[in-house]
């Protein structure tokens, strides 16, 4: 009686083998592409790789709070451009110190991020359609405040250019990679070692029954959304110190990159399960995809092709993954 | 109409494996066209299992199967289906939103050229629906049903297959309250009359008696005996099941000291299925909350739990005017909610043991900035020792536990919460004779704690034996209350039942 009714202990195993896909995929990539590819392996590449994942794994990170509560942010691209006009906005129409623009760059995330949380938890609008409305709205505030004006940040050579060494590279050094980092452990360390880490997976799990728990479910959800949009002004910066412009009515479109991230990495999109470790290896093979085709002489169309490929691909493994863990279910 | 002795089934030897369990060992079992043939076990016993690879969802790693007499390979739901197997399960199948001839008929629609013929099918379904004696209007939202309404038309669903001759009811009447188990079994055996053979799942030993022609008990995945029901006494059949014997007697007296302080009285409360109930809860009281289905007892414990909108009327928690608006609320109040739904509303079915109980209370287990682990472990472990919880380990998905443990987790969840006051909502659906006893003795060393508890139950001989008193609901109103010492299943039921 005693060992009946529960999992079987080969289904677990076969599970493990399953989260050990995401680094497979990513080192057969790295495989694949330094001996099909032109250049592609050198320790220049690998930088071009680490860089191209700077703002885009900010996002990555926020959003894996909201797709493990089940829901999802599709506005955290425009998001980030937003918060970048307006920072630029603030610099130079406005004649603030730039690290006192930067400072407010996070904020106005950080601010979107909410009325999004309270657009999802309290007036209870699907995330998809709050998300999507919130995602022109932030467009469009963005050319609204800067008067549809490309925002400018310093580059090298010019008189701030510790911006760029700050948060971008200086000299060979890739500087933005320890923000990445830093942003990896907070992310992780709070996913899974707070409180409301774990109501987040508790929430994505069963909301109804998180609730009759006693768990304030609507101000989780909201932090959710508040820590997501956080991440996404963060990205703000370091976008901006990548491509040193803020285009006003751009941004759109960059969030499907890092939600790809996420589900790459083995986040569900039902909600309840995903890790910041998974996010970040589908973060990099994101990336490796976008060197590697270009070391292939593939165009940027390609690699847009690809990605969705990948992601159709990533989704069918999560669909096959949840069935096998609901297969592992015996009953008497 | 076939004659009634035709043998539909005959299983032998059927063996079934699972990575280190050994599900069935050598089982058998066989079905008469005609005949209700009860198949009982306690959770893990295999019957769910069995009915599985009759059903073409398991494949057996040994025996064989005959239908009607010729060997037979069942290799998908399909196969089962062209068989003449037809299986209603626990949960129901219903598309809510679209009509009973629309869920009768779904994917052998009646068509006319491209076009849906919605009137033939309607008076298709009307038709059948009459000739099964079925009070069901065709065209009615499967939604705006009651279950036990929904449930026959499950049933009606399954016997429209026109070969179908075999039907398996997995644990049918467990949401119906009596008149609807009535009305149920009404339907069985007129099915019963008609030749189908009916495979019955049940864990409600009364029912048996009543339903039964032949039960086959199975035990940790052995085949055990086979019995006519009619010669067996229930306590035979439990010891079967069991391997050991289980009193269930009556409570005569209440347990609760006269001068026990009041700890939770709602007042004229009133919500959208609620009318102007008033009760007290006394310290180590259990009080019972009867009545059908549908009378307002889950939506009175969903309003003082905080979980529905109270639309009216004060909550008092030991005298205390208590603003309860959420269950956030309810549960710093002390109020704690058990769900008759656990999968729904109970439990994170994704997350682990340890995570699920220490849900209610996880303030409790965080040490500085981070939740503490290792403290959860332990005292999910504790929990799983104390409560015995059959599962590997805590780390265990609560997913793959089996009904009878997934509610220990949830009662643990409330246990750790430390509540005063807890509200079983139908605690042992679909639950084991073995475990039911196990939860019956939680509950008791909890009011001897000095807890209180509102229990709901729809099987009476339970709230009989378990409550101190009996507060009787029907249509959403209160109709009486009954001390432990006067209440009786007739009275109960007299005051359950609407009057016409």
């Amino acid at each position: 009686m005693s060992v009946q009714g529960v999992a079987p202990a080969q289904g677990t195993k076969k599970l493990d083998l399953q989260k050990l896909l995401a680094p497979a995929v990513l080192v057969g990539l790295y495989a694949f592409f330094a001996i099909f590819g032109n250049n592609f392996f050198s320790s220049y590449t690998l930088k071009t790789i680490l860089e191209s994942a700077y703002y885009t794994g900010l996002m990555s990170f926020g959003i894996t709070f909201v797709i493990i509560t089940g829901g999802i942010d599709l506005s955290i691209g425009t998001n980030m451009m937003c918060s970048a006009i307006i920072g630029g906005v603030a610099f130079s129409m406005w004649g603030w110190p730039l690290w006192l623009a930067l400072c407010l760059v996070p904020l106005v995330g950080l601010a979107f991020g909410f009325i999004n949380g309270v657009l999802v938890a309290k007036a209870k609008l699907p995330p998809f359609i709050a998300t999507l409305g919130m995602m022109l709205v932030t467009q469009g505030f963005g050319s609204i405040v800067s008067r549809v004006q490309t925002q400018r940040y310093p580059t090298i050579g010019t008189a701030k250019e510790w911006f760029k060494t700050v948060f971008y590279r200086t000299g060979n050094f890739p500087t933005g990679a320890l923000y990445l980092l830093a942003a990896f452990i907070i992310a992780a360390f709070v996913l899974n070692k707070t409180r409301f880490g774990r109501y987040v997976y508790a929430i994505g799990s069963n909301e109804e029954a998180t609730r009759l728990s006693g768990v304030r479910v609507d101000k989780y959800k909201t932090l959710a959304y508040m820590v997501c949009g956080l991440f996404a002004g963060i990205g703000g910066i370091l976008y901006a110190a990548t491509y040193t412009t803020a285009i006003p009515g751009t941004g759109n479109g960059l969030e499907t990159y890092a939600i790809a991230a996420v589900i790459i990495g083995g986040t569900s999109m039902a909600g309840g399960s995903g890790t910041m470790v998974g996010t970040l290896i589908g973060i990099f093979i994101m990336a490796v995809l976008k060197s590697g085709l270009a070391s292939l002489g593939l165009q940027a169309h390609w690699q847009t092709f690809f990605t969705g490929v990948v992601v159709i691909g990533a989704v069918l493994m999560d669909n096959v993954r949840v069935r096998a863990a609901q297969k592992v279910k015996v009953e008497s | 109409m076939s004659q009634q002795n035709e043998v539909l089934v005959t299983m032998t030897g059927i063996q079934k494996y699972f990575p280190g369990v050994h599900a069935l060992n050598n089982v058998r079992f066989d079905l008469h066209a005609g005949e209700v043939h009860a198949l009982v076990g306690e959770n893990g016993a295999g019957k769910s299992t069995l009915m599985k690879v009759l059903t073409g969802i398991y494949q057996m790693d040994g025996g064989s199967i005959e239908i009607m007499g010729k060997p037979v390979e069942i290799r998908s739901a399909k196969d089962a289906q062209d068989l003449g197997i037809s299986i209603v399960h626990q949960e129901l199948n219903l598309l809510k939103d679209l009509t009973v001839a629309e869920n009768i008929y779904i994917g052998r629609e009646n068509m006319n050229g491209i076009l849906l013929d919605k009137k033939a099918q309607n008076k298709r379904a009307q038709d059948f629906l009459d000739q099964l004696n079925l009070n069901i209007k065709a065209t009615q939202n499967v939604g705006k049903l009651t279950v036990a309404k929904q449930q026959m038309v499950e049933i009606a669903k399954a016997l429209s297959h026109e070969n179908t001759r075999i039907l398996i009811l997995d644990e049918p009447t467990a949401p119906l309250s009596d008149v609807e188990i009535e009305e149920l079994f009404r339907f069985i055996r007129d099915m019963r009359s008609r030749g189908v053979g009916i495979i019955y799942i049940s864990h409600r030993m009364g029912e048996l008696k009543q339903i039964s022609d032949r039960i086959t008990v199975m035990r940790d995945g052995q085949y055990v005996d086979t019995v006519d029901t009619a010669a067996t006494p229930i306590g035979e059949i439990i010891r079967m099941m069991v391997g050991r014997v289980i009193y269930e007697d009556p409570k005569t007296e209440s347990q609760v000291a006269p001068e026990a302080p009041v700890v939770l009285e709602g007042k004229n409360l009133r919500s959208r299925d609620v009318k102007d109930v008033s009760f007290q809860l006394r310290k180590g009281e259990i009080l019972g909350l009867a009545g059908l289905v549908g009378a307002g007892r889950t939506e009175l414990s969903r309003l003082v739990s905080g979980a529905d909108k109270r639309e009216g009327g004060e909550i008092y928690i030991n005298g205390q005017l208590a603003d309860i608006q959420t269950p956030y609320d309810a549960v710093e109040l002390g109020i704690g909610y058990l769900s008759e739904d656990r999968r729904r509303y109970g439990l994170c079915l994704g997350l682990s043991v340890a995570n699920n109980i220490a849900l209610t209370k996880l303030d409790s287990f965080i040490q500085g900035m981070a939740v503490n682990d290792r403290k959860i472990k332990s005292t999910a472990r504790e929990y799983k020792e104390k409560v015995d919880i059959r599962t590997p380990s805590v780390d265990t998905l609560v997913r793959s536990l089996s009904g009878g443990n997934q509610q220990k987790v949830v009662i643990s969840k409330w246990l750790v919460r430390n509540c005063d006051v807890l509200i079983f909502d139908e605690p042992t659906r679909g639950i084991d004779v073995g475990a039911k006893n196990e939860i019956y003795k939680l509950m008791h060393a909890l009011v001897d704690e000095g807890k209180s508890i509102i229990m709901i139950s729809s099987e009476m001989p339970e709230l009989l034996r378990m409550a101190d008193r009996i507060l009787v609901m029907c249509e959403g109103e209160k109709t009486g209350e009954l001390g432990i010492e006067e209440a009786t299943q007739e009275k109960i039921m007299a005051l359950a039942a609407p009057q016409v």
